[in-house]
């Protein structure tokens, strides 16, 4: 490995705009005569719109303008759509109700926008929002997915019946039960993945800026995909033709899934500026505004269980699992709970059938997508609790339980689609057991146990699919995309380079590993590489950033890029060294021929390319490449998670004495930024085990946690330092040897989490978040139960 | 509408403001310093950290009057040029930041725990004193690390001016 390379611990390029103030996030562009747009939003979870009056909110001071859902309609602008179709298990389509970017006669959760009010300032459109008189008629709401299946719930679209959207199954049921009917144990669970808001530190933000002299539209927006809202904005909106509509996503602060999705506000603000006469319209969500509106994360309720041989082999899975969709369905929300989750109810073991149910379902409650890891943490949830509770219950050390039933041979096709291409768990299990000293906890047990408190460990053992492909699979899964990605490598006449890519980067540090990887093939130092992305006049097309894909897809398609900009610069190298093709090497920057002392620099060649003074016969001149690289599979990231606890039993308070992660994710590119991604997706695994979760008003269905001061977010002081280390297969599906980092902590950490507290109690009764009150009263039922 | 004037940054500046304008929007709006950023409405996430008179406060729960007179300091103002403060440097060093959102907020609240512990500072008393500042992307685990290791290297004396 290189100073700057393959593996090298680098510093990270962008971090000097942002240490030093300078980033650009969408709220800190301002444009000429920019007016500000605030919604007003509906504060019942189900209403009928009567009217809306905008009279009064006109005449306030520095307002430009107040449109409507009529508004909306009446310019006939389409509603948004979820692009993945899902088909029942009677073979009928998901039931997608409308979803118009303003309601114009029906609200479905607190929240649904219903007009926009623009005005010179901020405060001003705030204060004429507050002016714009709507009367409602309000509805019967239904938060509980459960419920709203129930005859006589109130009816959420009309094109949904007991607002049920699908009830989907994957596996051979008859096959399945047969192993049941054989087993010697069978393992029962109920769970609740507890809903989630994604809260990236930045509010989503949007600037629809409308020119009427070139009738073009651009969208600056807080978007890990810009390309495919661009898509979606002219092909199914309709808001603006394709080739007239630009969307930059700058620097984004953080997403974690929440900013893939295409939301009404950046289509009000595109079609608002026009509607305006051409001026920007600016929105930036303030917090409690975020709360209500991001999609959220999570929300399932599952029955599961586990049958086991006399040996303690896995015999079979069975699933049932609710999903709660929210109001709408949100961009892909249809695929989390299905492809994205039931295909890795397989976990790490050999499991020889697995048959899974999902019933989506519509609540007057803010839609529901991916959220970091997206329906990857629902499985691991559901199989790694019960895979605790069944060694428990056979009276087996969990972590020789997990080994007898891994996975070991390569590739491995699960009765559930997926086909692991490579993989070493015994590796990662005995790498994170050794670091957490688990010979070790007997005795901290006792020494806890000595000074009055409860000790736990628990175990994870996760897999995901990551880097979702091949577009053809996809496809076949009902996936209205393809998900390959794009790239162009631009050798500039100096030698300096750009690479243009389809991915982009709020935080996963591309800037920087995507140069190493330039470094590493052409030997230019990573300060002379640019990397440009975010930008849909400046790159081609792509498909963004999200499901840990930006390395094994994004960066394969540089990296194929790359190939095409090498065969040709060597081509050049060799007619200019008269030397045969086939002698030139390309070593630290340096074009040689083979066995003399004959070189050029990179620089040389990239010059003679443009100059184009000398090149071979018929080569056109120039030094651009591009390639669409679209994988053969996913790739399979895996680990082993530690987790060990200690319990307060007079407060309930729990402290995480020590968390090991050990993961496997092929080769590392720059090993500080992977440890970074992995603490960074733990404290949001912790975060959803112990403190975060949504709680809604059942009869009013108001969110009662919409701010910081009522939603736990993990701070400092509630997270521990983190032991994590890697080990490593090689990806075979990819030229990088590559799997992708960013939602490994959030996926394991949870049920070792749950685990590790479900240990100490000496209960399996607890449910997420594991707060302070819960972890009490578990350890009360479980004290009482022990002495009847 | 009043008139403030402040130092910002070492620069005076002065403005018309609306008597509810808080010291954020005018740092970012009026002034163009967007360094500051905003994470919430509630004065939680200390996104918007900045000092007044050398000490750390949100900006977001000061009104811009509150601040007349002062001498407030922003992300901008922090470095020496193109010398890094050493916070900043540190902050780079052990990756303490990913989106970069929370980190100008993070960074003046390092400063301003420094300069209240110096070198006695540990783990635990960062993690402490984070309280008041969200960060959703690194876990803490490299804030905490970077902070620290201002706190124990040479660069004290100055990380405390
Ligand atoms: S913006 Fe000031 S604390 Fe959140
Ligand atoms: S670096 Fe993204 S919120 Fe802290």
């Amino acid at each position: 490995m290189g100073a700057e390379g393959f593996g090298a611990r680098l510093m990270r390029k962008e971090d000097r705009r942002f240490v030093t103030g300078r980033g650009r996030y969408t709220d800190d562009i301002g444009l000429k005569d920019m007016t500000h747009g605030v919604f007003v939003r509906s504060p019942h979870a189900h209403a009928k719109i009567r009217s809306i009056d905008t009279s009064e909110a006109e005449k306030m001071p520095g307002v430009v303008g107040v449109l409507t859902g009529h508004d909306l309609a009446a310019d006939k602008l389409g509603g948004l759509i979820c692009g993945w179709m899902i088909h029942s298990k009677d073979g009928s389509p998901m039931k997608a109700g409308a979803h118009p970017a303003l309601a114009a006669d029906t609200v479905r959760y607190v929240g649904d926008a219903v007009a926009i009010v623009i005005a010179e300032t901020r405060d001003q459109a705030r204060d004429a929002a507050e002016a714009v008189a709507v009367d409602y008629e309000e509805l019967p709401a239904v938060i509980d997915p459960a419920k709203a299946m129930d005859s006589g719930a109130p009816q959420i679209h009309p094109e949904a019946e007991s607002n049920l959207i699908y009830d989907w199954t994957i596996g051979d049921e008859e096959a399945t039960n047969a192993q049941f009917s054989n087993a010697a144990h069978v393992t029962s669970i109920d769970l609740i993945n507890n809903r989630l808001v994604p809260n990236a530190m930045e509010p989503r933000a949007a600037i629809g800026s409308y020119d009427p002299a070139e009738e073009h539209f651009t969208l600056y927006n807080t978007s890990q995909n810009p390309h495919v809202a661009r898509l979606v904005l002219s092909a199914f909106v309709g808001v603006a033709p394709e080739h007239k509509l630009r969307v930059i996503a700058p620097d984004v602060g953080g997403g974690f899934g929440s900013k893939i999705f295409i939301y009404p506000e950046e289509t009000t603000c595109l079609w608002a500026s026009k509607k305006i006469g051409g001026r920007p319209v600016k929105w930036v969500a303030d917090r409690t505004e975020a709360f209500l509106t991001d999609a959220h994360g999570r929300d399932h309720v599952t029955k599961a269980e586990l049958a086991l041989d006399a040996e303690h082999r896995i015999l079979g899975l069975r699933v049932r699992t609710i999903a709660n969709l929210g109001a709408y369905m949100s961009t892909f929300s249809s695929s989390v709970p299905t492809y994205l989750y039931a295909t890795l109810l397989s976990g790490q073991y050999a499991i020889p059938q697995i048959f899974a149910e999902v019933l989506a379902v519509y609540t007057n409650t803010t839609p529901v997508d991916a959220y970091r890891g997206a329906g990857r943490p629902e499985a691991t949830f559901v199989v790694e609790r019960l895979m605790e509770t069944a060694a428990r219950e056979v009276g087996l050390d969990p972590a020789e339980f997990r080994r007898k039933n891994f996975v070991r041979s390569f590739p491995h096709q699960t009765p559930v689609i997926m086909a692991y291409d490579a993989g070493d768990y015994e590796a990662s299990l005995s790498a994170a057991l050794e670091a957490a000293d688990y010979a070790g906890f007997p005795a901290r047990k006792a020494e806890a146990e000595s000074r009055g408190k409860k000790r736990g460990i628990g175990l994870s053992c996760y897999i995901e699919a990551c880097g979702i492909a091949p577009s053809q699979a996809v496809g076949s899964l009902g996936a209205g995309v393809g998900l390959w990605e794009s790239a162009e490598v631009r050798v500039n006449p100096v030698g300096t380079i750009e690479v243009l890519t389809g991915t982009h980067s709020h935080g996963q540090s591309h800037e920087t590993t995507f140069a190493q990887i330039i470094n590493d093939r052409f030997g230019v130092p990573t300060d002379t590489v640019s990397i440009v992305h975010g930008d849909t006049d400046k790159v081609q097309f792509g498909m963004g950033t999200y499901g840990s894909r930006s390395a094994a897809v994004g960066l394969s398609a540089v990296y194929k890029a790359l190939d095409k900009v090498e065969a040709k610069a060597k081509k050049i190298a060799a007619h200019l060294m008269e030397a045969s093709e086939d002698d030139i090497v390309l070593e630290n920057g340096t074009f040689q021929v083979a066995g003399t002392d004959k070189t050029l620099g990179f620089h040389e060649v990239a010059l003679a390319a443009y100059t184009a003074h000398n090149l071979p016969e018929g080569m056109e001149p120039g030094l651009k490449e591009t390639s669409f690289y679209d994988p053969t599979n996913f790739t399979f990231p895996a680990g082993s998670y530690v987790c060990e606890v200690e319990i307060d039993p007079d407060t309930g308070k729990t402290t995480i004495v020590q968390f090991v992660a050990a993961d496997d994710f092929g080769r590392i590119i720059n090993p500080m930024i992977v440890e970074g991604q992995v603490h960074g997706g733990l404290a949001q695994g912790i975060g959803q085990a112990l403190l975060e979760g949504c709680v809604y008003e059942a009869d009013t269905g108001q969110l009662i946690t919409a701010s910081f001061q009522d939603y736990c977010m993990p701070r400092a002081d509630d997270l521990p330092s983190f032991k994590v280390m890697t080990t490593e297969t090689v990806c075979p599906g990819n030229p990088l040897g590559v799997k992708g980092c960013g939602e490994a902590g959030a996926i394991g950490s949870p049920p070792a989490l749950i685990n590790a507290l479900t240990d100490a109690l000496g209960t399996n009764e607890l449910s997420m978040p594991a707060s302070p009150e819960k972890v009490w009263r578990a350890l009360r039922s479980a004290s009482s139960a022990a002495a009847a | 509408m009043t008139t403030v004037s402040m130092t910002v940054n070492g620069r005076s500046v002065s403005g018309d403001v609306e008597d509810r304008t808080l010291l954020v929007s005018f740092l970012r709006e009026t002034l163009g310093l967007t360094g500051t950023h905003v994470g919430c409405d509630t004065t939680q996430c200390g996104a918007c950290v900045v000092h007044m008179n050398g000490e750390a406060v949100k900006a977001c729960t000061l009104l811009v009057g509150q601040a007349d007179g002062t001498e407030i300091t922003t992300i901008e103002g922090l470095a020496k040029g193109d010398e890094l403060h050493p916070m900043q440097a540190a902050f780079r060093e052990h990756h303490g930041l990913q989106c970069g959102f929370c980190t100008p907020g993070m960074i003046m609240m390092g400063v301003d725990i420094v300069r209240r512990y110096g070198s006695d500072l540990d783990e635990q008393t960062i993690r402490h004193e984070l309280e008041g500042n969200i960060c959703r992307c690194t876990g803490y685990h490299n804030i905490v690390k970077a902070i620290e290791a201002v706190a124990h290297s040479s660069g004290v004396a100055q990380a405390a001016e």
